[in-house]
Order: structure tokens, then C-alpha cells, then sequence
């Protein structure tokens, strides 16, 4: 399961995921991290049973954590199963079923828009989920 | 054995007619062998649904009350071409918005139209005795045009090379987007579908030949333009009537950061006739080899970085360079197939009837390069001689020496043997001096990745080079990697001076 995690960083530079890791023992993938002098934003992966676990202790520590779902949206009427947005996504997020359609294993994506940008069509977009 | 176009027509009319793909093809042939396809098969449908820059359309909007003469028209503001008689206009597809950039074009008013929305007609004239009126502006429908004759001038390519891109950036091509380091490799075309692909010497692809294009019945024009059979690079140019198509099979694209283009459905049937038809229709994938062009050399001939079928496309996989890469389409093999059956549709249903060429497409042709008059500046016409370099092994300050001076703000950096290592800016040794830990020699400072240029090189690549990397010189190097000259932007300045610009 993925989860966004926000955290400010004016009260200094704690290591917030690192300690969560620490006092939870349980295993975070960061798999995208913008951080600037005021504020960071994290995207993490962690295993679906852990996930209470690992959101009260971010909680505590003063982050805002939400659940990432469905990130990228496929617009069905505009694809057309053109194929271009599979090769270049570093999440192999897109593939062909049998009958050449476009599938999306969606869970995978991290959301670095390159998807976004690369659809010829305007097909794809980023669900922003509040 | 030899079958007529006329026996097969009587079959297409009597609703006997065995009609089958070209995807289907090869099996049958495997089975029953060539007599037996022939025997057994009539017509072979194909199909190709992808990314036809050389499209648009005809349009006539009748006479406005007072009339006028076009001069300039705009359909959604996406310029169209105002050459023609008065209420006539040829839209590109490829044309972009004066408004929305690359976002909107040509190919998305055409879609537009098809798709039944109203567009927005904007045009202006100087007026004349006969056409007082100087502007008008309307909304229209598809329905309210006399005609939407789509005619596309390169249309249906045989097959098409394949792209990567060598370079340590991402580029922005027509080919979409290609990962550095050759991280991607995208295709276009429908191998064995492909119209020309099953027809390859234009026996029966001709001019006045049916085509499905866009969802309508339309037929073959002629050769398309930079038809280069002789390569294995031939095109048609297609024509069908807007009215009857649907948007399922045109749409309108944007290659981000290269332009708007129009995806078409393009399909032909082929009549089976003889034993050379069952031949090329049995045409498979692994039959049909194309080139993997490195999009990273800015020049026409890009080399190749390997041969590769469509078979191997398809896997998804291609080795390049001896690692195994993503490869995928920018066509749609899933609408390809829908082209091939509705082809197969009509057949069946009796509503298209075979025909031969009214005049052949010439099968050996090659497409020429064009025949540049006046060539471009190269950076050895305007780059500068008098080059400010110095060792590796040389103390900061006597780098900060040189740059003082004040002739150059880049001093490239040479090894022992005069061959370029890297290079130091005016901004490099004030960091040098505010952080003096880093060391006390030029090498310890110098950026050692140069973007160099060569003195052959037309100036546009190296204008490109300094924009990209947003750069302000460039160190020029032979084959050795000697600076021999340094090109920089008053350089460029020199072709202002009147002698490139006419
Ligand atoms: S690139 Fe866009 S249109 Fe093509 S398959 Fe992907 S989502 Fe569909
Ligand atoms: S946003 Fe990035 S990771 Fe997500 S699907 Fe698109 S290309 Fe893949």
C-alpha cells in the first residue's frame, strides 16, 4: 500500500521516516521524495497489514499521512491502445492483455508523470485524491 | 490457377465471398498450402491505424450573404490555407493553434468536425468588387459543409524504422518520448496488417483502388509523397469523404514537445488473384525487418544502432547494445485489426466490390534528399580561432590570470598531450576561492563534462547544444579532441552580420 507523507521541516531536520522504521521494525520503500528547506513529501510503500502501524506513527511524529489509490487514470474513451506510454514508464505500470488493450497495474505507479506527458492522447491523468 | 476480379466480385455479390485478414493469412497458407489458398480465399484485408503527419482535408463552406473572398482563415484558430478559391481551404493536420500551441491543431479540428462539435470559422479578406466582405466569423457543423474531402499526401507507410536515443538526455521526437541511454525503444506500424507490406510491388495497390480511411470507403490517389518503394519505404495518398467517417478511427494527437499530428485507420483489401498474392499476404512479422535509428545524431542520415523485426517489436523486448530494452508501439495493433475487419465486413455484407488500379503505383522508385542551394553556416565559419586554454596541472591563480584578462570567460582544459579534459568558468574559480578546500589546481576545479561541437557541424546543432545545456560557449575539437577553436555567442552574432542572412 502507498501513502503520501507530509511533513514540515521547520522544527529541524528529524529523521522521521528513518525513526518510524526504526521504533515500528517495519520496512519502508521510499519510492519518490521532494524535499525543499520548509516542507518534504514522501511517497512510501508498505505492506498492506502494517499500515495502521506505520500511519499513527508518522502521525505522532507530526507528519500528515494519506492513502494513495488509483494514482493514475486511464480515460478509455480517449486511448487507443497505441502502446506509447508503455516503454517509457520506470514502473512497468502499462502492458498489453492479449487482444492488444492496454492494462494498467496501477498499484505499481509512483507518480513521476512521465506517463502523463508521453500519452499522445490525453489519456492518462493524475487522480488527485483528497 | 488464376482467379478473375470479376469471379470475385460475383462471389463478394452473391455473399460467397471467403474473406479473411492478412493477420489470418499466413495459417492458411501453412495449411492448405499456396494452390489451396488460393483456391480458398478471395480477398485479404489489411490495416493500419498510427500516428500520418501528411494528412488533412479540403473544405468548401459555400458563399456567405455578401460573399467573400478568404484570404486568411482560421477553424478553431488553427490556421488554414488560404491559396485556394474563396470559400475553399486546405487544413493540415499538423498546423498548431494560434491559441492553445501544441495542445490543439489541425488533427484535433478535423476529429472535431467528425465527431459532430461545432468549429468555429474565422477569416479575413481585403475585399474586392465581386467579394465586398472583409471578415466573417460562424460556427459550423460537418453537415453544413458542401464538402470535408480528406486527402492525405503521405499516408500507409510500408513499415517504418523503429527509434532509441544514445544520448544522456531525454528527447522529445515524433517517435514520443525516448529514454536516455537508449532506455526505450518505440515503434510504429502494424507489420503484417500494413497495407504495402502484403502488397510490396504494387500488383494491386493502385490508383481508384477502395481503401477503408478513417472509418469511410475511400480509395487510393496514387504514390504518396516520399514514396521510396525501392527502400522498402512506399506511401500512398489517400482520399475519403469526412462525412462518413467515424472518430473512432481519426484522432487527433500531440507528440509533446514535437507537435500535433493525426492518427488515421487505413485499411486496403487485396484481391487474392494468383499465386504471388497468396505469396505476399502470407508475409509474417519476422518477415519484415526495420532499422532501431538513433534519434541522438541531429542529422538526417542517423545511424542505425541494429536490425530488428516487427516479431521482435512486438515481444515487448529488443537487445540493444546487449541489454534487453522496452519496446513499444505508438501505433495501435488493436485498431489496426478493427480496420482489417470492418474491411472484412463490408466484404462479407457485399457493400465494397474489388477493383484493379486505373494506374499503377511505380514499385521502384527511390525518395531523394533535397537539393540544398544555399547551405547553412557550419562552426567553422564562424567560430573563433584565438583559443585561451591551459594545463590541467596549472595553479588556480594563473587560471584566474587568463580568465582576468578578460578576452574569455571559458578557459578549456588540456592534458600533456593537448587533448581536451575540461573546462573552467569566471564562476568556477569564484567558487574556488570561497571554498578553497577543493584543492589548488585547475584539474581539482574544472568541470571534466564538456559539451564540445566540431567545426563541420551546422551552427543550428550547436545553438541547440548551448540552448539545451544552457551554455554560453563551446569548445571546438578535432578528430584528435584538440580545441582548435572556441564558439560562443557573440560568435553568433556574426550571422546577423548579413552574410547568412538573406
Ligand atoms: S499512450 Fe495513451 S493512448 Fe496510448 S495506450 Fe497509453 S494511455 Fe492509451
Ligand atoms: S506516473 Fe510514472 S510510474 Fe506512474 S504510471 Fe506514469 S510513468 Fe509509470
Amino acid at each position: 500500500m502507498k501513502l503520501i507523507v507530509t511533513f514540515s521541516r521547520k522544527a529541524g531536520k528529524k529523521p522521521i521516516i528513518a525513526s518510524v522504521v526504526r521504533d515500528t521494525g517495519v520496512l519502508i520503500n521510499v519510492e519518490r521524495a521532494i524535499i525543499d528547506s520548509s516542507e518534504g513529501e514522501a511517497l512510501i510503500d508498505i505492506p498492506d497489514d502494517q499500515c495502521r502501524l506505520v500511519k499513527e506513527k508518522l502521525a505522532e511524529m507530526g507528519a500528515s499521512v494519506r492513502i494513495l489509490e488509483d494514482v493514475i487514470t486511464l480515460d478509455e474513451s480517449e486511448c487507443v491502445d497505441c502502446g506509447a506510454c508503455i516503454s517509457i514508464c520506470p514502473q512497468e505500470v502499462f502492458s498489453f492483455d492479449e487482444n492488444w488493450k492496454l492494462t494498467l497495474d496501477a498499484g505499481r505507479c509512483v507518480l513521476c508523470g512521465r506517463c502523463i506527458d508521453a500519452c499522445p492522447h490525453q489519456a492518462l491523468s493524475q487522480k488527485i485524491d483528497t | 490457377m488464376h482467379k478473375s476480379i470479376g469471379q470475385i466480385n460475383e462471389r463478394i455479390r452473391d455473399g460467397n465471398a471467403r474473406v479473411v485478414t492478412a493477420e489470418e493469412m499466413p495459417a492458411i497458407v501453412a495449411e492448405l498450402g499456396e494452390e489451396g489458398a488460393l483456391r480458398e480465399v478471395d480477398v485479404v484485408t489489411t490495416g493500419t491505424f498510427g500516428a500520418m503527419c501528411s494528412s488533412g482535408a479540403f473544405f468548401n463552406f459555400g458563399h456567405a450573404d455578401p460573399p467573400i473572398r478568404m484570404e486568411r482563415i482560421w477553424l478553431n484558430d488553427v490556421e488554414a490555407y488560404g491559396g485556394l478559391a474563396a470559400v475553399d481551404t486546405y487544413l493540415g493536420a499538423t498546423q498548431k493553434s494560434d491559441t492553445r500551441d501544441d495542445s490543439y491543431g489541425g488533427a484535433h479540428v478535423i476529429e472535431d468536425f467528425i465527431a459532430g462539435k461545432s468549429v468555429e470559422l474565422r477569416a479575413i479578406s481585403r475585399g474586392t468588387d465581386c467579394y465586398p466582405r472583409r471578415t466573417i466569423t460562424t460556427e459550423l457543423l460537418l453537415e453544413n459543409l458542401n464538402q470535408a474531402t480528406m486527402c492525405n499526401p503521405r499516408n500507409g507507410y510500408q513499415r517504418y524504422n523503429a527509434a532509441s536515443n544514445s544520448t544522456d538526455r531525454s528527447l522529445h521526437t515524433y517517435m514520443g518520448l525516448l529514454l536516455p541511454n537508449c532506455g526505450n525503444v518505440t515503434y510504429s506500424g502494424a507489420g503484417l496488417l500494413n497495407p504495402i507490406s502484403n502488397d510490396p510491388k504494387f500488383r494491386l495497390i493502385g490508383s481508384g483502388v477502395p481503401a477503408f480511411i478513417g472509418g469511410a470507403r475511400g480509395m487510393i490517389v496514387g504514390e504518396g509523397t516520399q514514396h521510396s518503394p525501392a527502400a522498402g519505404f512506399g506511401t500512398l495518398m489517400v482520399t475519403g469523404d469526412m462525412k462518413d467517417m467515424s472518430p473512432d478511427f481519426v484522432r487527433g494527437a500531440t507528440m509533446n514537445g514535437y507537435g500535433v499530428t493525426l492518427y488515421v485507420g487505413l485499411g486496403i483489401p487485396l484481391p487474392v488473384l494468383d499465386i504471388e498474392t497468396v505469396r505476399s499476404c502470407a508475409v509474417r512479422d519476422e518477415d519484415i525487418t526495420v532499422d532501431i535509428i538513433d534519434y541522438g545524431i541531429p542529422a538526417r542520415d542517423r545511424p542505425s544502432l541494429r536490425k530488428v523485426t516487427y516479431a521482435e517489436l512486438k515481444s515487448g523486448f529488443v537487445e540493444v547494445n546487449g541489454e534487453e530494452v522496452r519496446a513499444s508501439s505508438l501505433s495501435s495493433f488493436r485498431k489496426a485489426r478493427e480496420v482489417a475487419e470492418g474491411l472484412k465486413k463490408w466484404i462479407g455484407n457485399g457493400s465494397l466490390e474489388m477493383t484493379l488500379p486505373t494506374r499503377c503505383i511505380n514499385p521502384s522508385r527511390a525518395a531523394k534528399p533535397m537539393k540544398e542551394t544555399v547551405h547553412g553556416p557550419r562552426v567553422l565559419d564562424i567560430m573563433d580561432r584565438r583559443v585561451i586554454s591551459i594545463s590541467q596541472e596549472e595553479e588556480i591563480s594563473t587560471a584566474a590570470g587568463k580568465l582576468l584578462k578578460g578576452e574569455t570567460n571559458h578557459l578549456p582544459v588540456i592534458d600533456a598531450h593537448g587533448k581536451l579534459v575540461g573546462i573552467v568558468t569566471t564562476y568556477d574559480i569564484s567558487k574556488a576561492v570561497v571554498n578553497p578546500a577543493k584543492g589548488s589546481h585547475v584539474r581539482d576545479i574544472m568541470r571534466k563534462k564538456v559539451i564540445t561541437t566540431t567545426p563541420d557541424e551546422p551552427v543550428d546543432i550547436a545553438v541547440q547544444k548551448l540552448e539545451k545545456f544552457n551554455i554560453s560557449a563551446l569548445p571546438v575539437v578535432d578528430a584528435d579532441y584538440r580545441v582548435i577553436a572556441m564558439l560562443t555567442a557573440i560568435d553568433l552574432g556574426k550571422l546577423f552580420g548579413g552574410r547568412w542572412l538573406k
